[in-house]
């Protein structure tokens, strides 16, 4: 069958009205004007299609021919994904680069994947086996960290005929063949996959495990979970990007997926450079060895802006349909909204909140409800797990990108301006955050960190909340005529600020902390709060203690205890002691 | 013979439409022949069946709907360009306007230029030296840099625009022809002509003047230019920079006129506003622009801009500071209640950031205890303002010690860390040395940033100092 014919009636930035045929299906991928630009049918009428162009679409003319494809705009899954850089719709920028130099061109169709190199594929089915889609029938070493499960596309089953030898083999080449009820089936490495549906899974799983990430103010105050979602709201200047960045450096998940959606190109450069250097501390490979990024820059078109969400969450989901647990950032949602505005402006839509379009809830919630812990069609676990940045307009969170996405996440990590202008990082507000992650997630914490761990975390949790209240008297009277218990809590909330929540990235023990020690630091801070009550019990000014120095011990721990060595922690507990128990008996003397 | 077309269909506001129409291409330019001889240029950018929507760049007064002979171009905006340019005066939309006629162009390019490829960037780490402590101490500026300054309307972001401009030309030591290497691109839009003659005395005083290249649009100037203005400045730039290896900084001031032109339009096309009226696309659009800023990977050149915003009413969330903030690599705020009191440079240090220092500065750059230091500065200020707001109500007497000390700090601070001569010209060390003796005032247990090591090497009470 011929693929649908028309040809360009009207041309709005990135949006063509197409007409001369009514056979366009929605969400059909086209390719526009002669030189072939990449499209996706967003609307039909009885005269027009209406059709988005994934590329900068000066210099194309009317009448000129638009063509269908038959079928939406898919990706290429197979070997190659990991350490490799592509625009929203899946193009090899480093391809780009050895085509058009330095600047990006329009207009070339790139195989998503190396179609030379050679992956040594190691079969685990035979000729005979039975096998359905989502079986893994063969695996290839991707990277020195992830080994590539070859499985059998959707909407194939039945017999292998005939299956190639273990060896060497180009994405291309044939490795198996299948008897099905509708004939012989060939495959390769590659599957086809539209990026606007979800890939199908075995089962949704319970939440249960946290996805570590060794920053202290979202491991023990506002965990994720694998399988979770969390949003990250900040005006500009407050971090978001260095918390994606954080995250994804050091997070336990298998493989990241890195989205860089309408930002900097000069953020998805520093990715690569540092993530090539940066050694993994569980493998010891480079971090890129399971790191996909997915650029589409502020200046790139902002249609394809659009869809590079999409294509990164379909990566996500193919590789964890192979089993493995797959942390995703997108940075930010907020463009992502805005090329819905842009696109909906553009088709004079009528449009809600701010200029946004009515149906922008929904499209955030069908993005993250893509997220969860699943059992696969091949019976193997794996999840997805969801970090949006947002973007809010003049920093205010009552915006409708932000709102709505508070809807669809469980874990909201705020951040604050007022924090980032005192350089306290990570900025994220102790107060305005939450996740509800924490009842779930329980069970995992007191099994594998601390039986009272949710405890001691509920207790620093009131701690930083009583600061809070006790701050507005502050703020009015001064801190001088408070009684002495409560200028002890305001000394314990500083520790637990600045020694606790805040944390160096840039500081080679403090950038990663593993949960023991962010467990120690918990309980030696917890532990002065009980022996300061002796003191304030007693009538001594705390102020005695504050010269002691042990205050400011306590604030740099992060620094002066050694990740791989906690002893130290131990020592600290011993000053506490001697100063304290030296302050009360100089007192009863 | 090109076709020409008679007439147009309508006219709104810098806008018109044309039936009829046969081969045009999205964004071809037209030239539009009036009655009485005259030409004015446009820009299609819209189009629909036989008919096309043209922005016409030096307005529309004067026409009507049958006094007009458009013909197609058959290419997008074009730029001619040559290292000529280098000393010249040129208008809104690149035509000369010193008097000294055409140059021979060696290259001609579409204005709107083409993404960078992230995978060819480089990733900007070279300090460039201001002079101006509070920026090469708090908010460091990098070659391939895009950083704004956030200004108000009567605050001196001209003179310090200037004064960057002046003292961030010596940029390797290393090179010997580095003064060669470096070039001035300024592009005014919307600014008064006052203005955009202080800028051109002040280069030609510093003796730079064969090194800028001048784009002016001023505030008389036909609106539609406006949105040309900084394509055409930054069209010249990549070519200075990447075909004959110069360090571009690029000046565009005022990037709020350039906001408002860009709503202008958006308006006459009918088109639904998003915030405050602008229009949905003006994130994509001004990131069109400032993404131009960056340094590519086996060129030698770079392109560095320092666009100049006003926000109006001083206010940082208006849309144009606030999608600015978002797409550029910081800021460089400027406040009005520092400027009151007398302070030059008015740097408002706390929401003023550079994204890129923290790979540009320590050891290696510029010095070991530059990182720990700025953190220090910034957290030290932030506990400043707190005192403040505390001392307003209890009044100062009543803050405890410590308080007293942080009061006592601020003001130094302002008076010998922010305050400099317009002509004054810091080196790194003797900004960072500053810094480190302003922090002698605080006692050093309240230095919580700083690692032992470092405070033990560069600490001095104040009573020692």
């Amino acid at each position: 069958m011929d693929n649908t014919k028309g040809y360009i009636y009207g041309i709005n930035g990135p949006v063509v009205k197409v007409k001369g045929s009514c056979d366009f299906e929605m969400q059909e991928m086209v390719y526009v004007g002669y030189e072939q630009l990449i499209g996706e049918v967003i609307g039909v009428t009885d005269e027009a299609a209406i059709v988005q162009v994934y590329e900068d679409t000066t210099g194309l003319k009317l009448d000129e021919p638009v063509e269908g494809t038959g079928g939406p705009l898919c990706i290429t899954l197979g070997p190659g994904i990991i350490s490799n850089i592509f625009d929203g719709i899946q193009r090899p920028l480093v391809d780009i680069r050895d085509h058009f130099g330095a600047f990006i061109g329009k207009g070339v169709d790139f195989s998503p994947l190396d179609k030379d190199k050679k992956w040594k594929v190691t079969f685990l089915k035979k000729a005979g086996d039975e096998v359905k889609a989502g079986d893994i029938f063969a695996a290839a070493p991707e990277t020195s960290l992830i080994e590539h499960k070859l499985m059998i596309p959707n909407g194939i089953a039945g017999k292998i005929s005939w299956t190639a030898q273990d060896g060497e083999y180009t994405i291309n080449d044939i490795l198996v063949k299948i008897d099905t009820n509708s004939g012989e089936k060939e495959l390769t490495m590659c599957q086809k996959w539209p990026i606007k549906h979800e890939r199908p899974y075995a089962e949704r799983q319970p939440i249960s495990k946290p996805l570590i990430t060794g920053q202290r103010i979202m491991d023990s105050m506002f965990p994720l979970a694998k399988g979770g979602a969390a949003s990250i709201p900040g005006g500009f200047g407050t971090g978001k990007t260095m918390n994606q960045h954080q995250i994804a450096k050091w997070c336990d998940a298998d493989i990241i997926v890195y989205i860089g959606c309408g930002e900097r190109g000069n953020e998805m450069t520093q990715v690569l450079e540092e993530f090539s250097g940066l050694i993994d501390p569980k493998s010891n490979k480079p971090l890129l060895d399971r790191t996909v990024l997915i650029a589409n820059t502020s200046n790139m078109p902002v249609a394809a802006r659009e869809a590079s969400i999409y294509t990164g969450v379909t990566l996500a989901e193919y590789y964890r349909d192979m089993g493995y647990h797959v942390a995703l950032m997108a940075d930010s949602t907020s463009r992502w909204a805005e090329a819905l505005r842009e696109i909906s402006g553009r088709l004079e839509e009528m449009p809600a909140e701010e200029g946004f379009p009515a149906y922008l809830a929904s499209r955030l919630s069908a993005f993250y409800e893509r997220a969860g812990y699943f059992t696969n069609l091949n019976g193997t676990e794996g999840s997805v797990t969801l970090i949006g940045a947002v973007s809010p307009q003049g920093g205010d969170f009552s915006e409708p990108v932000t709102q709505n996405t508070k809807r669809f996440t469980r874990c909201f990590w705020a951040l604050d301006k007022a924090l980032a202008y005192a350089r306290h990082y990570p900025a994220i507000n102790w107060l305005n955050s939450y996740s509800a992650y924490t009842d779930e997630l329980d069970g995992w914490y007191s099994e594998n960190v601390d039986k009272d761990f949710m405890k001691k975390r509920n207790e620093i949790m009131s701690i930083l909340s009583e600061e809070a209240s006790l701050m507005e008297i502050v703020k009015l009277i001064g801190s001088d005529v408070l009684p002495e218990s409560q200028k002890a809590t305001l000394e314990i909330a500083k520790i637990i600020r600045q020694g606790f929540l805040q944390q160096n990235a840039f500081h080679a023990e403090d950038t990663y902390v593993p949960m023991e020690k962010q467990l120690k630091m918990m309980e030696v801070i917890l532990y002065l709060n009980t022996r300061i009550k002796e003191l304030s019990e007693l009538s001594i000014p705390i102020s005695l203690l504050a010269k002691t120095g042990i205050f400011e011990e306590l604030i740099k721990m992060k620094y002066t205890v050694a990740n791989n060595d906690l002893s130290k922690i131990n020592i600290i507990r011993t000053d506490i002691d001697t100063a304290i128990d030296k302050i009360i008996s100089a007192y009863e003397e | 013979m090109a076709i020409e077309y008679i007439g147009l269909k309508n006219i709104e506001g810098p806008l018109v439409a044309i039936e009829g129409i046969k081969g045009a291409s999205n964004e071809e330019m037209v030239s539009i022949t009036l009655d009485d001889g005259t030409k004015r240029q446009g820009r299609i950018i819209q189009m629909e069946g036989d008919m096309a929507v043209i922005q016409v760049f030096e307005g529309t007064s004067g026409m009507s709907l049958s006094n007009t002979k458009t013909r197609l171009m058959g290419k997008p905006m074009m730029m001619p360009l040559s290292k000529e340019i280098l000393g010249r005066t040129l208008d809104g939309v690149g035509r000369p306007i010193d008097g000294m006629g055409d140059y021979y162009a060696d290259e001609i390019k579409n204005i709107n230029g083409e993404p960078i490829n992230p995978v060819s960037r480089e990733y900007p780490n070279n300090f460039i030296q201001t002079g101006i402590s509070s920026i090469d101490c708090l908010a460091t500026l990098i070659r391939g840099q895009k950083l704004p300054i956030f200004s108000g309307d009567g605050l001196a972001h001209d003179s310090l625009a200037v004064q960057i401009a002046r003292q961030a030309k010596v940029v390797d030591e290393n090179d010997e022809n580095a003064a060669d290497k470096f070039a001035i691109v300024f592009a005014a839009m919307g600014v008064k002509h006052d203005v955009a003659n202080y800028f051109k005395k002040s280069f030609e005083e510093s003796g730079v003047l064969n090194k800028v290249v001048m784009f002016l649009n001023l505030s008389n100037d036909p609106v539609v230019e406006r949105i040309i203005t900084p394509r055409c400045a930054l069209t010249a730039a990549e070519y200075l920079a990447y075909k004959h290896d110069m360090h571009v900084l690029v000046i565009l001031t005022d990037m709020t006129s350039y906001a408002e032109a860009l709503r202008e339009i958006s308006s006459s096309k009918g088109e639904v506003p998003s915030r405050k009226g602008y229009p949905g696309y003006l994130y994509s659009d001004l990131a069109s622009l400032y993404e131009r800023a960056g340094i590519i990977k086996d060129a030698k050149g770079s392109v560095t801009q320092v666009p100049i915003l006003s926000m109006p009413n001083d206010d940082i969330t208006h849309p144009i500071p606030d999608l600015t903030g978002y797409i550029t690599e910081g800021q460089i705020v400027l406040g009005r209640e520092l400027s009151m009191s007398g302070v030059y440079p008015p740097v408002s240090i706390l929401p003023s950031l550079s994204r890129l220092m923290k790979d540009g500065i320590g050891e290696g750059f510029t010095r070991e205890d530059h990182p720990a230091l700025s953190n220090q500065l910034f957290s030290a200020y932030s506990k400043v303002s707190d005192a403040k707001s505390l001392a307003s109500v209890i009044g100062e007497d009543e803050l405890s010690d410590i308080d007293k000390k942080y009061i006592e700090f601020g003001k130094a601070f302002d008076e010998q860390f922010l305050t400099q001569g317009q002509f004054e010209n810091r080196s790194i060390n003797e900004t960072l040395d500053l810094g480190w003796k302003l922090l002698g005032i605080l006692p050093k247990s309240e230095l919580d940033r700083v690692s032992d090591d470092i405070l033990e090497k560069y600490y001095r009470p104040y009573s020692q100092q």
